[in-house]
């Protein structure tokens, strides 16, 4: 596999190639060049199927982790594929001309990140959640709970209770004394 | 039933496009007096011993429906079967954690079936929320939004508290309490007060027979 | 002494509660041992009664217009009217219903005339599932038709007659005069045109029990829904009372027409508990395939 890591170096400034297992290796590119990267990945490394795309919020260093994953099943050999995207300007290339199911993820990621794929088809449209209207849910400065406060009305008397501690003082109540 | 009733006034239907508003009703529910005496014992005793589930998952609780039909636990024998129409059921089971999305459904299904129905909820996050106490996107109280007969803990909760329940249903209705469709229509504007606040996008007509 | 026509209208609801029950109870009876079946305890025998009350004591109820109501009462009228031309006791006053008014044709009429005016009906509630389920319905009818109407050719080639009483009347003195045995094959084709008449297994598809689309009556609620249990109830014993006429010597008391009929019901549930579900398009195959080519032979072999 270090060939294709050095190829993929060589052509689209990939980095920090890592074998994770057997059959699994990632890599990261920059985001302006990922759709190059797949396209090349696709049509002339053999990884002609895209198992899986998704968005990482990484808040701290303040950027989303893309990652798509790709997959060579002549050699069994799967690539994850990240980049990451300012969080202020989230804009992505869109990949639904390379695999034509690129457009449902595109469409959860703007739904759940707010991460832009200009040109994707219906990329605007609600995907799971009907009617949403706060703020993309699973960027991680959304306050769940404030939210589930707000808007749904809860039952009074409800307590919560640590598993640990919960049981260890019912099943051992001599032992926290 | 009696004439004493102020006949409501007409829904608005706002969330349908105005060439759909005719293909549906307009008219708020009412509420229908029970029977007297032994006539209204009578029914109440044949809808406890035949309750027809509305066959509608509406959330993981559902897969504790399924080895209710299983030779294991047999809830034929107790004269409940599941039923694939709202119009034909009578008993809905509310299958644990409810999606506002979901919820579009379900109030839809409670409304299209025929009365006297009765609901059944099943697992805490019907309770109070239970693991999805803070989720963005589920209801926390399912009685806030339509009529709730009995609660069965848990999470989830096994078959036999599933059968224990339905047999706590059976009482409630032979005890003529089960009164959940007039609760429905008596407390109408609140109900739908409610629903409106948690769907945001009200696209369905406003009741549904 | 031969009964006035009032007379005889009051024996003939007396004969149709009798039915009526009969059924009730005969469904109820294979739900539970079916159920035995597959090791379960199952419901009470008593069950379709309950059901049938709770449906009539619904509180309100949905119309789409005056299609909806008519679909069950076409239902109903087809398995009335099945019924009432047919002897359900072979020499009895009471059980002989009109039988000497009408003949198999009128008979093999009603059978499909509930079919299609629930077709109507359904469809005027405009669900998409009752279309499907009609559709299917209709599409399955058609296919077995065809063997059940070859054996009821070739037994009124064999007797020379379309008069039920006839028929009955032929096959009286010993049960080697029954068709069952010297008509062999034709009873083979209806049997098996049988099995797709009462939508059990293997051919429950168009009823589709306990799935999405539960068939035509989709919308059905309330009484109306009450009406069509109560006459599944009298259409099934009214098919098992034709068979036992045409096929298996008829009755002479109302003893050996429960036993007879539960017995020709039994063969339903048998092949039902043994046998996994057809799709409409294998089924209609089926019924066009071996079946219809052992009624043709039927036909070929009374006609020579």
């Amino acid at each position: 596999m270090n060939e294709l890591a050095k190829e993929l170096a060589a052509r689209y400034g990939a980095r920090d190639w890592h074998d994770r297992r057997g059959d699994l290796s990632s890599t990261v590119v920059d985001p302006i060049r990922l759709h190059d990267t797949l396209a090349w990945l696709k049509d002339s490394a053999g990884y002609a199927h895209l198992s899986f795309a998704t968005a990482v919020d990484n808040i701290e260093r303040g950027v989303f982790t893309l990652t798509y994953t790709v997959r060579n099943h002549e050699q069994g050999h799967s690539l994850m594929v990240h980049a990451d995207v300012d969080r202020a300007n989230p804009v992505v290339d869109s990949i639904h001309l390379l695999w034509g199911q690129g457009w449902t993820y595109q469409r959860e990621m703007k739904e759940w990140f707010g991460i832009d794929f200009p040109g994707s088809p219906r990329v605007d449209e609600e995907f799971v959640l009907e009617g949403w209207e706060g703020p993309p849910m699973m960027r991680r400065d959304f306050d769940s709970l404030a939210y589930s406060d707000a808007t749904y009305e809860g039952r009074p008397g409800r307590v919560t209770h640590d598993p640990a501690t919960r049981m260890q003082e019912r099943l051992y109540p001599e032992a926290g004394k | 039933m009696s004439d004493k009733k102020i006949i409501p006034a007409p829904l608005a239907n706002e969330g349908l496009p105005p060439d759909e508003r005719g293909l549906f009703c307009d008219a708020a529910p009412r509420e229908y007096e029970p029977a007297r005496g032994i006539m209204e014992d009578f029914a109440n005793w044949a809808r406890s011993e035949s309750l027809w589930i509305l066959g509608f998952g509406t959330g993981c609780g559902a897969i504790e429906l399924r080895p209710l039909m299983t030779s294991r636990f047999d809830m034929y024998r107790y004269g409940i079967q599941p039923r694939p129409t709202p119009r034909q059921s009578s008993v809905f089971v509310i299958g644990g954690y409810a999606s506002v999305k979901t919820l579009k459904r379900i109030v839809r299904s409670y409304e299209q079936m025929m009365g006297p129905k009765f609901v059944v909820a099943l697992g805490s996050c019907t309770i109070n929320g239970g693991m999805y106490w803070d989720s963005y996107n589920t209801i926390k109280r399912i009685d806030q939004y339509i009529p709730v007969d009995v609660y069965i803990t848990g999470c989830m909760p096994r078959p036999e508290a599933l059968l224990a329940g339905f047999q706590e249903l059976k009482k409630i209705i032979r005890a003529g309490r089960a009164e959940g469709q007039n609760e429905y229509a008596r407390n109408f504007e609140w109900f739908k007060a409610n629903q409106k606040k948690v769907i945001k996008d009200w696209n369905m007509p406003d009741y549904n027979w | 002494m031969e009964p006035t026509l009032l007379g005889r209208i009051g024996y003939a609801f007396l004969s149709l509660f009798v039915i009526t029950n009969y059924g009730l109870l005969l469904i109820g009876s294979m739900a539970r041992i079916s159920a035995k079946v597959q090791g379960r305890v199952g419901q009470p025998v008593y069950q379709p009664y309950i059901d049938i009350i709770k449906s009539s004591v619904k509180r309100n109820a949905i119309s789409h217009g005056i299609m909806f109501y008519l679909g069950p009462v076409f239902r109903l009228a087809g398995g009335v009217g099945t019924y009432m031309f047919i002897p359900a006791v072979f020499g009895s006053v009471v059980f002989r219903n009109f039988s000497d008014s009408g003949d198999l044709l009128l008979v093999m009429y009603f059978i499909f005339f509930g079919q299609l005016g629930m077709a109507l009906g359904a469809g005027e509630g405009g669900h998409p599932y009752s279309a499907i389920g009609v559709s299917r319905g209709l599409a399955q009818m058609t296919a077995f038709e065809v063997p059940f109407a070859l054996s009821v050719i070739a037994v009124a080639i064999q007797y020379g007659t379309l008069d039920i009483n006839a028929i009955v009347g032929a096959q009286q003195g010993g049960f080697l005069n029954w068709t069952l045995f010297t008509n062999p094959l034709a009873v083979v084709a209806a049997i098996i045109a049988f099995l797709g008449m009462s939508m059990h297994n293997p051919f429950s598809v168009v009823i589709a029990p306990q799935e999405i689309p539960i068939g035509p009556p989709t919308e059905y609620q309330a009484n109306l829904l009450g009406m069509l249990q109560t006459n599944r109830a009298i259409f099934n014993g009214a098919k098992l009372v034709l068979y036992m006429n045409l096929f298996f010597g008829g009755a002479t008391n109302i003893l050996v027409m429960v036993v007879k009929t539960f017995l020709i019901y039994f063969i339903n549930v048998f092949v039902g508990q043994a046998f996994p579900r057809f799709r409409t398009d294998q089924s209609i195959r089926f019924f066009l395939g071996v079946p219809t080519l052992i009624g043709i032979a039927s036909v070929i072999i009374a006609a020579v």
